[in-house]
């Protein structure tokens, strides 16, 4: 398969694989946070962490958009989909999370009706069949969905439709990796950057942190090949004693991203001047909400929610691993009473979970619960 | 390091309702089987939890089995819902080692149902069945009211005998053994996905339904003594089928996962929906576990059968880690390989 198979082929693999245990200082310790969910997965999938020199320490990050979306959030949309004249659509990975009182899928066994989609352009293909419902769209996610969530309500709004709404939970990535530089436990040598939030938004917003924190950057593509290469151009910045924003996944993201992208989300969203994130806490201007042009499709204008505050499960420590200051089998509950089919935080649910991925792939673990 | 997992458990049944997971065919399911269900009907056949229920019936071995078929649509490429219903249940008896003997057949037909589309799955059925030489003697036949049912749901009861020459024993089962799959995997479950047109995502590709007995006993004529288990991977896909059988041993298994052959169809599909091709439905594969000194003439046997000439050996079976199936890949990279969990593609057989 094209774009696949080159970028998994083991010889050049092992070949890479050589390069950085040739480059990295055994006197030296690296830890590198991969900020984006989708590489914890990859990470895992492939078996990386049993290639790379154990000095090099990979920290899983916060871009993983359900298991940064507060419990309180998840009761909110759930308190949508109760209503009898709605219908709620959401990502897959938004099926298992929990809520204060079950997840979208326990509800939907007790009848509610909640349909998995794969794009928010279904969601408004329901809502044009369904005229006697409300059709309300759970959007989560960074740069990478935002657009599409934008683009789907303008054109929701170019067909008149007056059934269908969006409950916004887009965040954006660089106010949290910003919070995590700011935090007093960070001990983060370099960032492996998000491949597919920096399709949109290319490059440039992560150059304060090589300038403002000297940490290197490279924006890495997904799989095995892409995120070695990525780690041996970190090695090479940090032995240069550099700190630059790097593009590994040319191949994909444009330096500059993706404009007509970048256009259509600020036709709809803007930034809420704080938002909850689960672990990190409230992060100023870090999440988007709908403007108040668009209120017609602004299912928090639209629906009395409860917009109560939720804290975690007692034990559970979602934040010390979101922010990697815990691995995934630190936490007290990980593989006991949290695992994949009785999550108690969503870094369990979504495959890009770290707790999920370690708990699904990790070989090497001490211990892993029945 | 070594790895540390608790032994198996009859795992406990907790849940207050009935989800799309527990017929999935993963975790929830054998939760619910083996929780709720198993325990009030104890008895030691059905705890053995085989795909076929064995029998000594005045010295004759007798493997008996039944399966439901739900899904949706009820045509999709490759196959329809009667063809599924014949050739599922008689590869729950082929991987027993039972040359069928007989089915039955349940229909739960939906009022409103057009009789053409029942006539044509009665004949799907008939066809599949004769070419399999089994005959269909009896069954069921009950109508629900419109919007009650999908249309229809077939449920079939099969018999069979179990071959003389099998010794199908997991406890047999030793480091070394190698582990044989018929053919490319995950064809069903992803035709089934696309086929509900839910997704714009189109391919060429068709279901794999088909009997499985002519490989099997195949691998009964050449190597009865290696051969030590069987299984055909329908829901929950290989990866479910291999962590039941570690789970109740005292070894691992490691398949090499660049061996795994699929369509590129079905590796595009899973690659974009993020799905792993170890959990997706087949239903015209299976898998054995052969000894180590038979698995080259195993392999052998099956390739020279018509269909199964993309048989390979994938995986071997290891002493560590025990009670896991881990993949490994061409660079030395290693995942575990578990079980489905939750529900990815609902009402695929």
């Amino acid at each position: 398969m094209k774009y696949v198979d080159e970028f998994r082929d083991p010889e050049v693999i092992a070949g890479v694989v050589r390069e950085i245990a040739r480059t990295v200082d055994p006197a030296r310790q690296y830890r590198v946070m991969e900020v984006c969910g989708g590489h914890t997965h990859s990470i895992y999938r492939h078996g990386l962490r049993d290639v790379l020199p154990e000095n090099i320490e990979l920290v899983h990050g916060p871009g993983c958009p359900v298991c940064v979306l507060p419990t309180g959030r998840v009761d909110d949309g759930l308190a949508i989909a109760s209503r009898d004249d709605v219908i709620l659509t959401c990502f897959g990975d938004m099926m298992r999370v929990p809520g204060t009182k079950g997840t979208p899928l326990e509800l939907k066994a007790r009848g509610a009706d909640i349909r998995m989609v794969y794009s928010p352009l279904d969601a408004l293909r329901i809502a044009d069949q369904n005229p006697n419902k409300h059709v309300c769209f759970f959007a989560i996610g960074f740069e990478t969905t935002a657009p599409s969530t934008a683009l789907t309500i303008l054109r929701a709004q170019a067909l008149g439709l007056t059934n269908f709404s969006v409950f916004s939970n887009h965040v954006t990535i660089v106010p949290a990796m910003r919070a995590i530089l700011d935090s007093p436990d960070m001990r983060i040598d370099a960032f492996v950057g998000p491949g597919h939030v920096t399709t949109i938004t290319g490059c440039r917003p992560y150059e304060f942190i090589a300038r403002d924190y000297a940490k290197p950057v490279v924006v890495s593509g997904f799989e095995p090949l892409d995120i070695l290469e990525s780690i041996l151009m970190i090695l090479h910045q940090l032995h240069a004693g550099e700190a630059r924003v790097e593009n590994q996944y040319k191949r994909i993201v444009p330096w500059e991203g993706n404009p007509p992208a970048l256009r259509a989300m600020a036709a709809v969203f803007e930034l809420r001047p704080y938002f909850e994130w689960r672990g990190l806490g409230f992060i100023s201007q870090s999440a988007l909400a709908i403007k108040p042009a668009l209120a017609a499709f602004d299912a928090e204008r639209i629906f009395e929610i409860p917009g109560v505050r939720v804290t975690d499960p007692r034990g559970a420590q979602c934040g010390e691993v979101l922010k990697g200051v815990l691995k995934p089998p630190q936490c007290k509950l990980f593989g006991t009473e949290c695992n994949p089919e009785h999550p108690v935080g969503a870094l369990m649910v979504s495959s890009e979970g770290a707790c999920a991925a370690y708990y699904r792939y990790a070989v090497h673990a001490e211990t892993v619960g029945a | 390091m070594t790895v540390v997992r608790a032994a198996r458990k009859t795992p406990r049944f907790a849940d207050t309702q009935i989800e799309m997971a527990h017929g999935a065919g993963g975790t929830a399911s054998r939760r619910l089987v083996e929780g709720l269900i198993a325990p009030y009907f104890a008895n030691p056949v059905l705890q053995a939890f085989t795909d076929a229920a064995g029998l000594s019936v005045d010295g004759a071995r007798i493997a008996t089995t039944a399966d439901g078929f739900v899904v949706k649509p009820l045509r999709f490429p490759g196959g329809s819902i009667g063809e599924l219903a014949v050739n599922g249940t008689l590869n729950d008896l082929a991987v027993s080692a039972a040359k069928p003997v007989a089915l039955m057949a349940t229909l739960i037909l939906e009022e409103g149902l057009p009789a053409s589309t029942l006539e044509s799955e009665i004949e799907a059925m008939a066809i599949a069945a004769r070419r399999a030489g089994v005959p269909i003697v009896g069954g069921d036949t009950k109508v629900v009211e419109h919007g009650k049912a999908d249309g229809m749901y077939v449920s079939t009861f099969g018999i069979g005998t179990v071959d003389p020459r099998a010794t199908l024993d997991p406890a047999s089962i030793r480091p070394g053994d190698k582990v044989l799959l018929s053919g490319p995997i995950g064809a069903h479950g992803i035709t089934i996905l696309l086929a509900r047109g839910e997704l714009d995502i189109q391919a060429d590709l068709v279901s794999d339904t088909r009997p499985v007995w002519p490989f099997v006993a195949a691998l009964l004529e050449t190597c009865p003594a290696g051969l030590r288990w069987m299984r055909d991977p329908t829901r929950g896909g290989v990866a479910t089928s291999l962590n039941e059988l570690v789970h109740a041993g005292d070894y691992g298994v490691a398949l090499f996962e660049e061996r795994i052959p699929m369509h590129d169809a079905v590796r595009g599909a899973c690659e974009l929906l993020g799905l792993d091709p170890l959990h997706i439905a087949n239903e015209g594969q299976f898998i054995a576990v052969v000894a180590e000194e038979d698995a080259d003439a195993a392999l052998a046997a099956v390739r020279a059968v018509p269909g199964g000439e993309g048989a390979v050996l994938i995986g071997e079976v290891r002493a560590e880690p025990r009670r896991r199936v881990i993949g490994v890949n061409g660079y030395g990279g290693t995942r575990v390989i578990d079980m489905l969990v939750g529900d990815p593609l609902p009402r695929i057989c």
